[in-house]
């Protein structure tokens, strides 16, 4: 698995939260889900990284999937990304937006002619999943959620 | 002599030895360590870019109780060999937990799962064979539902004709199992793509590396240290069908020597690193892929569809460059074309050249690429001419 040590031009500013008994999911959910999350996952948060107007979470669970979340002023968890080995729990990490993203690959693998990477656009939500065996990676965000001036390559 | 001839003289060779050979040419002449790839529509009638060849597995031990099944995708990008239950007749002896629980598994790929019971098989591929080897049966009948934690996974189930889009899967990727060490482990570091499935539903349970789905080809007698595939050169806008050759072994033959060939050692994942301007991505060689799949619409300026987001819609014919860099240090430019896919879609073709689309995560080299080209797949741990595997080579 590719895990960068350190995130360019980025500033780590703290390393630890407290932990909540709230259990909303987390995208789309509030600061607190991603202590959900890490808990879910039997996971360590390796580190919270400030970055211009939103906050990244770095979570690497038992099996070595690390997921990142991306939490902007306003307290919305806009974006996630996974990489490695295998899935994360989607079910978990997309929370309310899991059933629509489900249907949505279910019609996708009904209709598409072969195999490829995912790609999920429902205007709302966009989730892309790709990769081989044991070496998987995606992202899910919310177009409407995102900070202003903060593009979608800043979600990787 | 000319691959096209002995594309013929194959496809008559399988007609007249049902049973293989345990050598390297028939008496015929033909070489035993290779197949016919064809790329058609295949059993959905409207696959395109897509390699399929034909399986046939048997009773372990048993001359008898065997059955061909055509329309299997070879896929360079996973390892085991993966069969729809819809598709099979023989009622393979399936792999129980000490215990004597069912062992199913759930295994991720990119766009989806696949669920079904792991069952012990012959494999035979062309003249190759593989004896007692753990395969996976999609969607067996009398299967428990796929739990919760193996839905909560990726993406869509992939358990039927339509939605497989093959009558199954030959994995002749880089990895000798599909898991590795890591689904021999206890407890939450395990990955958790087998179950034992009992009386009291599903639990993830520890599979060792040699009951774990296995690569055929590293468990073939000779030619077994990856493969070679050989697919014609295609004319945009693209052709209804071709044929192509699977050669097992790298340098084991005359038919499958690596010549001049890059050699693209990988990380630990699997991958080498490509670069598209000064993106660089992890890059890997997936004939599973139906496509070129690299990066978005804010890295190349190159809108996707407005109906399938899958694909790249580009208003004129484009040449892009991308260059791969093994971890060896070998670096190689490859130059590719993409055009509107709105314009392919609509074809018969079940060849499309300059078909492509976004994901910002990987490089995946799909299909299009083994276009024109022999493309080599070394397996991990295995010794070629080109050094050991994993590798891959063109």
């Amino acid at each position: 698995m590719r895990v960068p040590r350190r995130i360019f031009g980025l500033t780590i500013v703290a390393a630890c939260l407290a932990v909540s008994p709230d259990v909303q999911a987390s995208l789309g959910g509030s600061p607190s889900s991603v202590q959900d999350d890490r808990v879910h996952m039997q996971g360590a948060l390796r580190q919270v990284v400030r970055s211009g107007p939103f906050t990244l979470h770095e979570l690497q669970s038992a099996s070595g999937v690390v997921v990142r979340e991306y939490v902007s002023d306003a307290g919305t968890v806009f974006a996630v990304t996974w990489q490695g080995a295998t899935f994360p729990d989607m079910r978990q990490l997309l929370g309310p937006y899991f059933d629509r993203y489900h249907a949505e690959a279910d019609r996708l693998a009904r209709s598409r002619r072969g195999h490829g990477p995912l790609t999920v656009d429902l205007g709302d939500l966009v989730v892309q999943s790709a990769g081989h065996n044991r070496s998987f990676s995606g992202r899910a965000y919310l177009p409407g959620s995102m900070p202003q001036g903060v593009g979608i390559e800043s979600i990787r | 002599m000319n691959r096209w001839i002995i594309i013929g003289m194959l496809v008559v060779a399988q007609h007249v030895t049902p049973q293989c050979g345990n050598g390297s040419s028939s008496s015929s002449g033909v070489p035993q360590n290779m197949v016919v790839i064809n790329l058609n529509a295949g059993p959905t009638g409207d696959a395109f870019n897509v390699p399929f060849v034909s399986v046939t597995v048997c009773l372990p031990g048993q001359t008898s109780g065997c059955q061909t099944i055509d329309g299997v995708e070879v896929d360079t990008g996973s390892s085991g060999l993966r069969l729809l239950s819809s598709a099979l007749t023989v009622a393979l002896p399936r792999q129980t937990t000490s215990s004597g629980s069912a062992v199913v598994e759930c295994f991720p790929f990119q766009d989806g799962y696949t669920w079904g019971p792991v069952a012990t098989a012959d494999i035979r591929v062309g003249s190759e064979q593989a004896g007692s080897v753990p395969i996976q049966i999609i969607g067996a009948s009398g299967t428990p539902a796929a739990p919760d934690s193996c839905t909560s996974s990726g993406g869509a189930a992939e358990n039927t004709l339509d939605t497989l889009g093959a009558n199954g899967i030959l994995g002749v990727g880089i990895f000798r199992q599909d898991c590795g060490p890591a689904c021999g482990f206890v407890g939450s570091s395990n990955p958790g793509l087998y179950y034992a499935c009992g009386s009291s539903g599903c639990q993830i349970t520890t599979e060792s590396l040699t009951q774990q789905l296995q690569n055929p080809v590293w468990m073939f007698p000779q030619d077994n240290n990856g493969v070679l595939i050989q697919l014609p050169n295609v004319t945009p806008p693209g052709q209804v069908q071709a044929s192509g050759l699977l050669f097992f072994g790298i340098g084991t033959q005359s038919n499958n020597a690596l010549g001049n060939a890059n050699v693209f050692t990988l990380d630990n994942s699997g991958n080498m690193t490509t670069t598209f301007g000064s993106t660089r991505s992890p890059g890997f060689i997936d004939s599973g892929s139906n496509g070129y799949y690299f990066l978005d619409t804010a890295n190349t300026q190159i809108p996707t569809c407005a109906d399938i987001k899958d694909f790249y819609c580009p208003t004129g014919t484009l040449t892009l460059s991308a260059g791969n860099i093994g971890a060896n240090g070998r670096s190689n430019t490859v130059s590719f074309s993409i055009a509107n896919a709105d314009n392919f879609l609509n074809l018969p073709d079940s060849l499309l050249p300059q078909i492509g689309g976004p994901f910002a995560g990987y490089f995946d080299w799909g299909l299009p690429f083994f276009y024109g080209r022999s493309v080599f797949t070394a397996i991990e741990g295995q010794s070629t001419s080109g050094g050991v595997g994993p590798y891959f080579a063109y």
